[in-house]
């Protein structure tokens, strides 16, 4: 402790930092992660998607969000491999001539950013909840515990499906189009807090007994900050996992919701939207349009579930 | 036990209440019923009528007892967009939505479970493996591409099914069925193993992880002791102990299979209750929008009630941990 309270304080940061990655390289997370190649191929693969969706507009051969750019001549042209295929379009391209690759890029982006604000929304919605659940108890625990049982016995899609309706309703048509994007991921965030106030709660009736928090109390601190500064930092172990789990679900309900046409608007098409739009044209032989996103998707969603289910087997301290 | 079913009534009429409220609410307070009602050259005072009339000026906790009665009556107005009474659409719908269902958990239980069983008993056998691998495959594929792919392989560049609609209905009374004709079957079988593919792969991972549970405790070690045979521990005493949580989830699960009997409807244009709300939600037609959200509501709550007194009575430990926590209040 002595030495390295003498340095620098940047110097102590990165030290302490450096001690931290050494620590979790040398930590059975990491060697579960190490043994696992399913985990470290599905780790991969998540990154990679993270990556495309983020860099985009610099890794997409074509910019299909700009309407201009696309040419009607191009429509209709089957992946580069197959008769008729261009080498400009590799995955060939759509109804409106625009390059299946690059709209599937961009989708995933659209596709991405939904799933983790709508998980990010749900995670600290929940969290706060089951908190405050967890650590009030009496009439408000059991308030929200039933509304929480109550919502768990609909399917997270019907909730999702539901809460955009009324919505819908309720908003005036124009501004609905503006909020889509909002409404979608508000829509999610409604479907999905369940799992973690549960979580939360539980975890935080076990930690409310504990002599620390008993402690802080008698010493007069807030029961606020208590929560917030005592409590919340040990229990949001779990919430990890279920984020993990929980964006699996959020990207499958977007693509759900994009499909049925009340999901993303049509000038930022997402995963769903792209299948929809190539589902109109299955008939007629153009395949490619569906099943390209379709893959995309399935990968995706593949390689967070992996994840997830991995995470949960590793941070589980009974598995090991 | 009285208790206990008096607890769950009073539960599922709180929970219809509070549904009721808020479907009343989407009708009464989005947009004028009044507008959607009249043409645009009615008068001040034909408006103002019709307003009386229809009981719109009187106070909301009357208009919402008015309500309620009236939907527990089947009455829940008419379509804005189609002008037909909303319970004539739904009694309409509702024989193809629960025939696609019904179909739907039938084949994820007479598969499910056997696989379950067969994954539960051989862990390391290749084809468990492959069942896995697929069902983790199958929890990633949402329902629509699932239906979307079968359509492409056996009704594009197969031509075996029909892939769009319900045709080959015989009439038995006011119901009609799809089970009595080859057509009726050729057009039902593709949504409904689509519907059930999701459904099939949660059975079969619970019913494994139920098996494996299950095998390792003592009651089955000593069965093995006193020489049964293998049949008789796996079948007679493992399967048995494990069918408890498998009835609760099928049960919830028939809830859900009607959700997302929504999305397998709008693949293949399945004319049931899915299409209906989907095309609702599109051009907010607040009726239907309302009466459905009512009828789920209604359907969940009594899957629940049935799988809660299920439950009760196939598992004698709840009674018993029911009993004594009651005698101890």
């Amino acid at each position: 402790m002595q030495q390295i309270d003498t340095r620098a304080p940047s110097d102590h940061h990165t030290n302490r930092l450096i001690d931290a990655i050494r620590r979790f390289l040398d930590g059975d997370v990491f060697y579960s992660f190490k043994r696992s190649p399913i985990t470290i191929i599905a780790f991969f693969v998540t990154m990679l998607m993270f990556l495309a969706a983020i860099f985009a507009p610099w890794i997409a051969p074509h910019d299909t969000s700009n309407i201009a750019s696309l040419d009607l001549m191009n429509a209709f042209r089957p992946p580069a491999w197959t008769a008729g295929g261009d080498q400009l379009f590799p995955l060939g391209t759509d109804d409106q001539g625009r390059d299946v690759l690059s709209a599937i890029i961009f989708g995933l982006r659209i596709s991405l950013y939904v799933g983790f604000a709508g998980v990010i929304l749900a995670a600290v919605f929940g969290t706060l909840l089951g908190l405050l659940s967890g650590y009030v108890g009496g009439t408000l625990d059991s308030i929200i515990m039933r509304i929480a049982d109550i919502q768990l016995t609909f399917p997270s899609i019907l909730i999702a499906l539901l809460f955009d309706g009324i919505v819908r309703s309720v908003m005036s048509a124009t501004m609905h189009k503006d909020f889509k994007l909002t409404v979608l991921v508000l829509a999610i965030a409604a479907s999905q807090w369940v799992n973690f106030a549960r979580t939360v709660r539980g975890s935080t009736m076990v930690e409310k007994n504990k002599e620390y928090v008993q402690a802080a109390r008698v010493i007069g601190i807030h029961p606020v900050l208590i929560m917030l500064r005592h409590v919340l930092p040990n229990v949001t172990g779990p919430v990890l996992v279920i984020g993990t789990l929980s964006l699996a679900i959020a990207i499958l309900t977007e693509a759900t919701l994009s499909f049925l046409g009340v999901g993303v608007p049509v000038t930022q098409p997402s995963l769903g939207t792209l299948i929809r739009i190539g589902n109109d044209f299955l008939f007629s032989g153009e395949w490619w349009m569906t099943i390209f996103p379709g893959i995309a998707l399935v990968i995706l969603v593949l390689a967070v579930n992996l994840l997830g289910d991995w995470m949960r087997d590793a941070l589980n301290p009974k598995l090991r | 036990m009285i208790a206990f079913i008096i607890q769950r009534l009073f539960q599922a009429v709180l929970v219809m209440l509070v549904v009721a409220l808020i479907s009343f609410s989407l009708f009464q307070f989005v947009g004028d019923p009044i507008n959607n009602m009249v043409g645009v050259d009615s008068t001040i005072e034909q408006r103002e009528a019709l307003r009386e009339r229809l009981g719109l000026n009187d106070p909301i906790p009357v208009q919402f007892a008015t309500w309620v009665g009236n939907a527990v009556q089947g009455e829940f107005g008419k379509s804005y967009r189609m002008g037909k009474p909303v319970a004539d659409l739904i009694a309409e719908r509702l024989p193809a939505t629960l025939e696609l269902v019904g179909l739907s958990a039938v084949i994820a239980l007479l598969v499910g479970i056997p696989m379950g069983i067969y994954t539960g008993l051989h862990r390391e056998n290749w084809l468990s493996k492959v069942f896995l691998a697929t069902s983790l495959i199958g929890i990633s594929i949402p329902t629509f591409l699932i239906g979307i792919l079968l359509i492409l392989i056996f009704g594009v560049w197969l031509g075996w099914l029909p892939t769009f609609g319900r045709q080959g209905l015989v009439d038995i009374g006011l119901w009609q069925t799809s089970f009595l004709t080859a057509k009726g079957w050729s057009h039902i079988i593709m949504p409904a193993i689509t519907l059930a593919l999701f459904q099939l792969t949660l059975i079969m991972r619970l019913v494994r992880a139920e098996m494996l549970e299950v095998l390792r405790t003592d009651y089955i070690k000593f069965a093995r002791a006193r020489g049964l045979t293998n049949r008789a521990v796996n079948f007679g005493h493992a399967l048995k102990n494990t069918l408890v949580p498998v009835i609760t989830i099928t049960g919830l699960q028939i809830g859900s299979l009607l959700a997302f009997s929504i999305i397998t409807e709008t693949v293949f244009q399945w004319p049931g209750m899915g299409l209906l709300i989907i095309q609702a939600i599109s051009f907010v037609d607040i009726p239907i929008m309302s009466s459905y959200l009512v009828l789920i509501a209604l359907f969940f709550v009594l899957i629940n009630l049935i799988v809660d007194l299920l439950y009760y009575t196939v598992d004698p430990r709840l009674r018993i941990e029911r009993t004594s926590s009651t005698g101890g209040h």
